[in-house]
């Protein structure tokens, strides 16, 4: 029995076995491959995605689990008019270096955000368990902050 | 000595006939290997056969390097633009296409060629050394391709191009080249107030003939390089735009999972492959020699029929080989502590290990290839495309000109997917051929990749230092295994009697290169030496290092300000300390201090990582910048965590559950500075890498009094008594 799903605001309906991975769902048969395979345990977090706006590692979610809710990947991240204000920092911080575990890390870093608008890094430490094997870490850590103090700011002016 | 023209890179701008113009006299290396000027050059204003400049005033420049993270494309297109003096916001960078006419390896034989002598100056500089070896390749690695393709391909090839662009507006506008000023992609002549931009000037330009030996800039008027400029691989980096190997598709194309056998060189001895075949999607179970594959119409798919095969492999004849015996081997071989001079009024010895290691890139080893008849295409991620081009031509038994290599952003390289490991891309195309015509996409799982990669070789050390009444040091010998060359083993401190000498103990667990290759080890090993023999002598580790440098200026400028930097000498909590150590690797000298806190139960926290580079001159600041901060992390995960064992002919460690790395919560602190010197310019990919473990050890020997003489430190217990 098809399985239906919201990625990106468009609804899909996916006639495979109900306990394949999101991730795989999402790279092969939609053909988002924003969306990284990194160690299919769940380990690494280059898979996360946002189901109903929490992050979820993808590889091991099966997609009977995302059966009529909505997921977001990297590539729906992106509001009208642009790009999201973690990946305008990751640009302004110049983040990524190989790239590949950045996109886990962008969705990883916007449901922390989303959750604690302006994290101490504490509860970066805590939030974020993403591997980068180029060590953007410092950056990663940096630009986290720079979203949450414009973001105080904007509330507070 | 071969001497070779700054011609040779540059190419020739007209056009002599239809199809390609190739070759240039003058060039005593490889005449037929590098310029590669289209027929139709002058209408796409091809000025050489690095760069382009099309009627938009866009400048186009290829770069035959890969993008793995390190933002050389980015750096190589600064060195060209600088000199081109383009408008940085009108410059691209695009991979230069696997044909041989792009080969780096040229470049880099000629570095060791006798034309910069100074950046071989002790003896011969390894990572240039290997990639000579590779002649004919177009390698990523031994950080070679800002301070080769850069200084000697990229910085020529724009000052020949500025060159012709003015000599076509001073035709034009018929006044003297030398009144005409190029500045920001524009051509001007003050006096008769006529202006072009070089899109306005190309088509002219290109049939200008080649300066044999255009006048390159003052480093004093560098208006892009030493800058901060953005790179240009990051957009595509954050909306999940970027192209990596598995991320591409093509029309029918299927799956593969492979089953590798465990043991490296054995082979498949059976398998019953009826509990796959009847699984959904399953197209067929492929027989290699060494592994099996299912093949599947979905990647998922593929990999749960494996799961339901049991096949056997045999353990070619290496099933009793396990980490202690490879261990107990290089025990063996390292023999008894060299000798010291009698006169010695304290000696000292010491023993060191270094692990097997994994690359463990993020993105896994893929390879997608469709073979059809006497014809492949192979899309890959590697380190060297015209390698892997190779590779895959003879494992199909093919003529290498029949093969088309696709090469994608990296995601990670490390050394992972350099010349002569290229095995996924063997068996890649080996499972493709299987199922021709129909192209297939093989995908390594994190296993696969973890328990059959090119390790970063295990090495062992035995060491032996002498000192005088005073403290000074008369003698420190070492014996290591493993593998070494002068670079990796060379101190450059003042002592009467250094020597260091390598034993053999063979295993078969395969090698291969990885960030920054045996200095890896040997910057552990000797760096914590020294280290010992400081407080040995009851020397501060800093003041003892910086006494034996007289003679060596640029290590003594950069442990002085990685030293200042990190405020050594001032006081720290109990349970904190620093420890210092300095490495030469690929022509850049790099000092780091690590802080550490250590709790009384002995959990260590690593605080701040200071590290002073002196890698010449930096080309791209903010990349150097993440270089250096990438090599500190890497290297931090490998010195904490990580270890590659083997049982039974085979590796232990399947996957980041056992192969752990660090996290955000562990990584420090680190300030990073440059400091510039006249020495050429010096790699960044690999250099920050080697002096921190030692550094680190040191900071906890400082903490705690525990040293640690063995990697990873998690094996090495710091709690205090």
């Amino acid at each position: 029995m098809p399985i239906t799903l919201t990625v990106n605001g468009k609804a899909h309906m996916l006639d495979v076995e109900p306990e394949m991975p999101l991730l795989w769902a999402l790279r092969e048969t939609i053909g988002l491959t924003g969306t990284k395979f990194g160690c299919g345990v769940a380990a690494c977090g280059a898979c996360t995605v946002h189901l109903d706006g929490r992050p979820v590692r993808s590889c091991v979610l099966p997609l009977s689990a995302a059966g009529g809710k909505s997921v977001t990947t990297i590539e729906g991240l992106a509001q009208e008019g642009g790009l999201s204000t973690v990946q305008q920092a990751w640009i302004a911080h110049q983040v990524p270096q190989c790239g590949y575990c950045q996109s886990g890390m962008i969705m990883a870093v916007a449901a922390l955000l989303a959750e604690t608008p302006k994290p101490t890094d504490a509860d970066i430490d805590a939030g974020l368990t993403n591997i980068c094997r180029c060590g953007t870490f410092a950056r990663v850590r940096a630009a986290i902050h720079e979203i949450a103090n414009s973001t105080a700011e904007e509330s507070a002016s | 000595m071969n001497k070779w023209s700054r011609r040779a890179f540059i190419g020739a701008g007209t056009v002599a006939g239809g199809g390609f113009l190739l070759g240039v006299a003058g060039f005593t290396f490889a005449p037929s290997r590098h310029s590669l000027v289209s027929a139709d050059a002058a209408a796409k204003g091809q000025l050489t056969t690095w760069i382009t400049i099309t009627p938009d005033n866009v400048v186009n420049i290829l770069i035959p390097h890969c993008e793995m993270g390190q933002g050389t494309p980015t750096a190589l297109a600064m060195m060209a633009a600088e000199e081109l003096e383009a408008d940085w916001s009108l410059v691209r960078a695009q991979e230069a296409p696997a044909q041989d006419e792009y080969a780096n390896g040229y470049i880099i034989r000629a570095m060791g060629g006798g034309y910069v002598p100074a950046m071989l100056g002790r003896g011969v500089d390894y990572g240039a050394y290997k990639a000579m070896a590779w002649f004919g390749l177009m390698v990523t690695g031994g950080s070679t391709a800002v301070r080769g393709t850069g200084e000697w391909g990229m910085r020529v090839a724009g000052a020949a191009a500025k060159e012709m662009l003015v000599a076509a507006a001073a035709k034009q506008w018929n006044v003297p080249a030398s009144e005409c000023v190029a500045k920001g992609s524009r051509v001007a002549h003050a006096a008769s107030g006529k202006s072009a931009s070089y899109g306005e000037l190309a088509r002219a330009a290109a049939t200008q003939s080649v300066p044999t030996s255009p006048t390159l800039k003052n480093p004093d008027s560098f208006t892009i390089r030493r800058t901060s400029t953005k790179r240009l691989d990051i957009p595509s980096k954050v909306d999940g735009s970027a192209m990596y190997a598995i991320d591409f598709t093509t029309p029918g194309m299927l799956y593969a999972a492979l089953a590798i056998a465990p043991v490296q060189g054995g082979k498949l001895v059976s398998v019953d492959t009826t509990p796959a075949d009847a699984m959904p999607g399953v197209k067929k179970v492929v027989k290699l020699d060494e592994a099996v594959a299912v093949v599947a119409d979905s990647f998922w798919r593929a990999r749960r029929a494996l799961a339901a095969l049991k096949p056997e492999f045999s353990d070619a004849g290496h099933g009793a080989v396990s980490t202690a015996s490879i261990f107990a081997a290089f025990d063996q071989a390292l023999g008894p502590a060299p000798a010291l001079p009698k006169a010695a009024a304290k000696t000292l010895t010491a023993d060191y290990r270094a692990p097997f290691l994994a690359h463990a890139t993020m993105e896994p080893m893929v390879c997608t290839a469709k073979v059809d008849g006497d014809q492949a295409d192979v899309w890959a991620g590697v380190q060297d495309p015209l390698n892997a081009r190779s590779v895959a031509a003879k494992a199909l038994d093919l003529n290498v000109d029949n093969v088309r290599l696709t090469n994608f952003m990296l995601g990670g390289g490390f050394g992972r997917r350099l010349p002569f490991t290229f095995d996924y891309v063997d068996l890649g195309v080996r499972v493709a051929q299987a199922m021709s015509p129909t192209p297939v996409k093989t995908i390594w799982t994190r296993e696969n990749d973890i328990q059959h990669d090119y390790y970063r070789g295990a090495a062992m050390s035995r060491h032996a230092g002498a000192l005088d009444a005073n403290g000074t040091p008369l003698a420190a010998h070492s014996n290591y295994t493993g593998g070494g060359n002068s670079e990796a083993v060379f101190m450059p401190y003042q002592i009467a009697e250094m020597a260091a000498e390598e034993k053999k103990a063979a295993h078969p667990i395969r090698e291969g290169q990885w960030r920054s290759v045996l200095n890896s080890q040997h910057g552990f090993f000797k760096e914590s030496f020294i280290d010992e023999m400081a407080h040995a002598a009851g020397k501060d580790p800093f003041e003892f290092r910086r006494s034996l440098l007289g003679e060596q200026p640029r290590f003594k400028a950069a442990l002085e300000k990685a030293a200042a930097m990190s405020g050594w000498g001032t006081p720290l909590p109990p349970g904190e300390g620093r420890g210092i150590a300095v490495c030469d690797s690929f022509g850049t000298i790099c000092a780091e201090v690590v802080h550490v806190a250590v709790s009384p139960e002995g959990q260590l926290k690593v605080v701040h990582v200071y590290a002073a580079i002196d890698c010449g001159d930096v080309v791209h600041l903010d990349g150097a910048t993440a270089q250096a901060e990438g090599g500190i992390i890497f290297a931090l995960s490998a010195a904490l965590l990580s270890e590659i064992t083997i049982d039974q002919g085979r590796v232990v460690q399947t996957n980041f559950r056992d192969y752990p790395m660090i996290h955000i919560a562990d990584a420090p602190k680190i300030t990073t500075a440059f400091i510039r010197s006249e020495a050429p310019l010096g790699g960044m990919g690999e250099p920050p890498v080697p002096p921190l473990a030692p550094a680190l050890c040191n900071a906890i020997f400082a903490a705690t009094g525990v040293r640690v003489r063995e990697l990873p430190i998690k094996k090495t217990p710091l709690k205090r008594a």
